[in-house]
């Protein structure tokens, strides 16, 4: 543990801070680091403009970051991944780009209770402008989703889209995506997934899957922020207007119009995120030097550590499937990444605010998941998540403070 | 606070001053002229106002009675974390028996002085929901359009 904390200048500070919020950002090890600063030293320079050597270079390091992403998620085609700006970004791609060309009055798009505001606003917007329906999947007691539910909305035969999360970023649990990939292709709908938090926590392959949209950004997979991935299947992309008008993704520019670039560039507008998708691929390869199987079980051991802990707090309750969990490791029921709490009588910015000034970072709030928490019947909790790098000495901190904290408030 | 949060070099919040001092929690753990009714005897009279702070889901509602001019009873109820409700139990002890004039010109710095703690830029708002509400509950009984969030905040 202590030869993976030591890769991060953050995690070397002194005193060690306990950093219980990847789930919003995770840091960034050297690794990704220097890879970006190569890059700026000795080959920064614009992609496919130029015919001198940076220039060259630079494509080449950026075309061979796509190679790498591909990889990661195993997609057939490297065309098939769009990098973008956040996972946001991708996500208004699908939904301004395939929804606006696909989308009709009367038409639904499913959307879980789980779902983040990225995955809810950008289909709300199109609610607004095509007449379109948004149905809803209700969760389960313990933050499962309500099968049963998106079967009947898939019956009504008006589905085209199902939107969602691959894991939860309150709750830490994941909805059975081959379950909801089946079932909604059986009807023809399409599905796209929400992949921000589930990227740094589990394995994902898109042909497995047979998603036909993914998202997620690279900020959370311990690459620099600023650059996100879009994958598509090929025969969508091709078929799909482009998102944003500029450089890059053009084939030809006329006084009349245009027509777009093939293929990546289609929906890479601008000149696009060089520097950091070099780091995300840096931090692709970093991560790839630990096996899965080596991340889940040190990740599920200190969530299991933690929800232990957390239970002998009087008045603490934890949100969703961790309330009565049983530990059963690759389980879909399991948590993965985040787990997040109330504390009765103690709001989350007093209990983060106390922990912030012992150097404890949780994160406190709806977590941009306004409709869950507004389900779930309370304004705001608290989230604790970890990483490749949290360890239990950590968690200890944290349940100390979290103790220390109450005590203080109500004496 | 945090490095960047605010060009303000005169604000002295370190992280090491406690934004939870013993004032602030004592308001909180009994706070003053809190009950779910006006406590006006002319409850018809009485203007009832409600805010939120969305982001974190706190609320204040105030009762007000206001006679010739001077809010003559205040009461409120509220949920949400310690600065919210303990700058709001303090503001009604301050702004009890003032003429509407006297409450026009209540800003920011007199609830960050009632608090007498640093309030940095992420608690503004909770320092502040309760002046918010207690504003526009005046600016209700004038016949007013409700102020914004920046004008709450703007005005200090
Ligand atoms: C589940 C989920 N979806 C989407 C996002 C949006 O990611 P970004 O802000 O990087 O675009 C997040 C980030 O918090 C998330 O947790």
């Amino acid at each position: 543990m202590d030869a993976v904390r030591r890769q991060f200048p953050y995690l070397r500070a002194k005193p060690q801070p306990v950093y219980l919020d990847s789930a919003a950002m995770a840091q960034v090890p050297d690794a990704v680091l220097d890879a970006v600063n190569a890059w700026e030293q000795s080959s920064r320079s614009n992609v496919h403009r130029g015919m001198h050597e940076r220039a060259e270079a630079s494509t080449i390091a950026y075309e061979s970051a796509r190679s790498t992403v591909q990889t990661f998620i195993n997609a057939t085609h490297a065309d098939e991944i769009i990098f973008t700006k956040s996972c946001t970004e991708a996500i208004n791609l699908v939904a301004r780009s395939w929804g606006e060309q696909n989308l009709h009055t009367g038409d639904a798009v499913v959307l879980s209770i789980l779902e983040h505001h990225s995955n809810i606003v950008p289909w709300q917007q199109l609610q607004e402008r095509k007449g379109i329906d948004i149905l809803w999947v209700d969760m389960d007691d313990e933050g499962g989703l309500r099968y049963d539910q998106l079967e009947t909305h898939l019956q009504s035969g008006r589905v085209k889209l199902v939107a969602i999360t691959a894991l939860s970023n309150v709750l830490g649990t994941a909805p059975d995506l081959p379950k909801i990939i089946s079932l909604a292709h059986k009807t023809g709908a399409l599905v796209s997934v929400d992949a921000a938090q589930a990227i740094a926590h589990m394995p994902i392959d898109v042909q497995e899957l047979d998603c036909d949209f993914l998202a997620f950004s690279g900020h959370k997979l311990y690459a620099p922020t600023g650059v996100g991935v879009l994958y598509g299947k090929r025969e969508l992309l091709q078929s799909m207007p482009p998102f944003l008008g500029g450089g890059m993704m053009i084939r030809n520019v006329t006084t009349e119009g245009f027509s777009p670039a093939d293929l990546p560039a289609k929906f890479e507008a601008g000149t696009p995120p060089i520097a950091q998708a070099v780091g995300l691929a840096a931090a692709i390869d970093w991560l790839k030097q630990y096996s899965w199987k080596d991340i889940q079980t040190h990740e599920q051991e200190i969530l299991q550590l933690t929800i232990d802990r957390l239970k002998s707090i009087p008045a603490l309750h934890i949100l969703g499937a961790a309330g009565n969990f049983q530990f059963s490791i690759f389980n879909f029921q399991f948590l993965h990444g985040c787990l997040s709490f109330t504390l009765s009588s103690v709001h989350p910015h007093d209990l983060t605010e106390i922990l912030g000034r012992k150097g404890i970072a949780l994160r406190a709030g709806h977590h941009c998941c306004m409709p869950l928490h507004k389900r779930l019947g309370i304004p705001a909790s608290n989230r604790l998540s970890v990483g490749i790098y949290t360890t239990k000495e950590e968690i200890d901190a944290c349940v100390k403070a979290i103790l220390e904290a109450q005590k203080k408030l109500h004496p | 606070m945090r490095k960047g949060d605010s060009g303000s070099a005169e604000k002295i919040t370190p992280l090491t001053m406690d934004v939870y001092a013993e004032n602030v929690l004592d308001h909180y753990r009994h706070p003053r002229n809190k009950s779910q009714e006006p406590k006006t005897k002319v409850q018809d009279s009485a203007i009832i106002h409600t805010e939120e702070n969305l982001s974190c889901g706190d609320t204040v509602t105030v009762h007000l009675a206001i006679e010739n001019d001077r809010i003559t009873s205040i009461s409120w109820d509220g949920t949400g974390c310690a600065i919210s409700q303990a700058a709001m139990s303090m503001l009604s002890e301050e702004s009890s028996g003032k003429s509407i004039r006297e409450m026009e010109v209540l800003m920011p710095q007199n609830v960050y002085d009632l608090l007498g703690v640093p309030i940095g830029p992420r608690r503004t708002k909770c320092a502040l929901l309760g002046l918010h509400t207690v504003k526009n509950a005046m600016r209700k009984h004038a016949g007013k359009e409700m102020q914004r969030w920046t004008e709450t905040m703007g005005s200090s």
